[in-house]
């Protein structure tokens, strides 16, 4: 396995009963590089993030975390991760520093690098200065930047995004898809984004198109595009789900 | 990872839950209020209805609000317990549990470190509540209030386990009325909280060894004991082995390739 690769999917399977809900999933996402994955609701990608982050249990396949199977070294594997969820996890009647410093600490941060990378990831999202009001008074797009500062606090290599720009209003939503860009090149960071808004993708972004529980398309945008014979990742998306909306 | 890790996430976890508690003003008052109801008005309802007699670890007569006090103490903890499995449920379908599930810990620790936290919360209020009942005259000797703490953490473990076990099989928020219904007021009713057992027998032997083999009767003496600064042996060892099976259950509950997690999915 080369040093790059953050996560490793390997003929990964998962059922509800008799419904398979991923099929021989396979794919890579290495150090830099944001990978969007795309699917129509029901596509799977729920559940692929409910087994890369061991909510459920990999029965079928092998799912690699830096090199640490996350069924056989669940916690070398997760100390590696961060995570951002659909809905918002963060405690309303908390402060921003007290939601930041419960994160640190149920990942074994002391309280001074705690603090020194709470304020550096608050400040790189201009939320400093509001570090001590409730989140309740912030608006949806700042409780995601905490969010994402909550997720990154503990250094990790591999990000993931859960539709996180869901509910959010424009200016907000491209905020956050430029940040998450800049921090993947800038940091070296492999982000794995779940959307529903193929307008989130950038050229350069590597594209993993789900649908229906298996991998339509695994590539870059171009490579999605000339196996597409399409002009437009949109074009590219509705051929392969054969019309469905993301 | 190293010890370290664990003792700073276990303190995040507690200072969480206890700062929750102390900032939530009503949550704190709702909590006492329960009791107090119980112990103004219900007790002083039924001191002239129940006769009792002198028994362990009580040395002379006693006034009913007087038996009942380490019952309330035990109520407290009850509804703290099935409070915190709410909490749990609530947490998981608003999904900050995943925040506490998918950090580089182990499942058993997490969920130990919140059914501290739940217990630390316990007592704390069975503590503001003995220093209101001290108060109405039911005041237990000084020693009492220190053996009780110990008891109070076990008997406050075991009962968040139970709570921690049904919350890793309620499906969802609105399960949580028969939870109510089935679970805490046949408890708290088939116990020692509000009579002695002799008393039960008196009426019928069925309800006498449910009362007797129900874990929160246990707890009840374990506390009634305690308050008395005296070690009460069987209550101990009960309370102490239903704490230990609870949280093993709850813990394959919350298993992700054994448990209700994955039975939740539907899978």
């Amino acid at each position: 396995m080369s040093a790059s690769v953050a996560l490793s999917v390997e003929g990964l399977a998962f059922s509800y009963g008799g419904k398979k809900a991923l099929d021989d999933v396979n794919f890579k996402i290495r150090s830099g590089e944001c990978t969007l994955l795309l699917g129509p609701n029901g596509a799977g990608k729920s559940t692929l993030f409910s087994l890369i982050t061991r909510l459920y249990d990999t029965r079928d396949g092998r799912i690699e975390l830096c090199g640490f199977d996350v069924k056989q070294q669940t916690r070398k594997a997760l100390a590696n991760l961060g995570i951002v969820f659909q809905q918002t996890t963060l405690d309303m009647d908390l402060t921003v520093l007290q939601n930041l410093r419960y994160h640190a600490a149920l990942h074994g941060m002391g309280g001074k690098f705690a603090n020194q990378r709470i304020q550096e990831e608050l400040e790189r999202l201009r939320l400093y200065e509001r570090r001590n009001e409730k989140v309740r008074q912030l608006n949806g797009g700042h409780k995601r930047r905490v969010e994402i500062a909550r997720a990154l606090l503990h250094k990790p290599s591999l990000l993931l995004l859960d539709e996180p720009t869901v509910g959010l209003d424009m200016p907000s939503r491209q905020a956050i898809v430029e940040y998450v860009h800049q921090l993947a090149s800038s940091k070296q960071l492999a982000v794995l984004w779940a959307s529903h808004l193929i307008d989130e993708v950038y050229p350069d972004d590597h594209v993993i198109v789900l649908h229906k529980g298996q991998v339509k398309a695994n590539g870059t945008v171009d490579e999605v595009l000339k196996a597409t014979h399409t002009g437009q990742i949109k074009d590219a998306f509705y051929s392969l789900t054969q019309g469905e909306h993301a | 990872m190293n010890i370290i890790h664990f003792w700073r996430a276990l303190w995040g976890i507690v200072g969480r839950e206890l700062w929750r508690f102390v900032t939530q003003r009503e949550r704190f008052i709702s909590a006492l209020v329960r009791p107090l109801v119980w112990l103004f008005v219900f007790a002083a309802g039924f001191r002239a209805a129940l006769g009792l007699a002198i028994m362990p670890p009580y040395e002379t007569y006693i006034l009913y609000e007087v038996y009942i006090t380490p019952g309330l103490c035990g109520m407290i903890q009850l509804f703290n317990g099935m409070q915190s499995s709410l909490s749990m449920v609530y947490d998981r379908e608003m999904g900050s549990m995943r925040i506490l599930l998918v950090c580089p810990l182990p499942r058993w620790f997490l969920l130990l470190s919140k059914l501290l936290a739940g217990t630390g919360v316990s007592v704390l209020q069975v503590y503001v509540f003995l220093g209101i009942a001290w108060f109405y005259d039911i005041q237990a000797p000084w020693q009492g209030y220190l053996w009780l703490l110990p008891a109070l953490v076990l008997s406050g473990l075991m009962l968040g386990a139970l709570g921690l076990l049904l919350s890793s099989f309620i499906k969802q928020l609105e399960n949580f009325a028969g939870v109510m219904n089935f679970v805490i007021f046949p408890m708290f009713f088939m116990s020692t909280a509000l009579y002695p057992l002799w008393k039960l027998k008196e009426s019928s032997a069925l309800l006498h060894n449910l009362a007797q083999y129900n874990p929160f009767s246990q707890a009840v003496e374990l506390l009634r004991f305690a308050l008395y600064a005296q070690f009460n042996q069987s209550a101990f060892i009960y309370v102490f082995v239903a704490f230990i099976a609870f949280m093993a259950v709850a813990v394959i509950g919350y298993n992700p390739s054994k448990g209700m997690m994955i039975k939740k999915a539907g899978v």
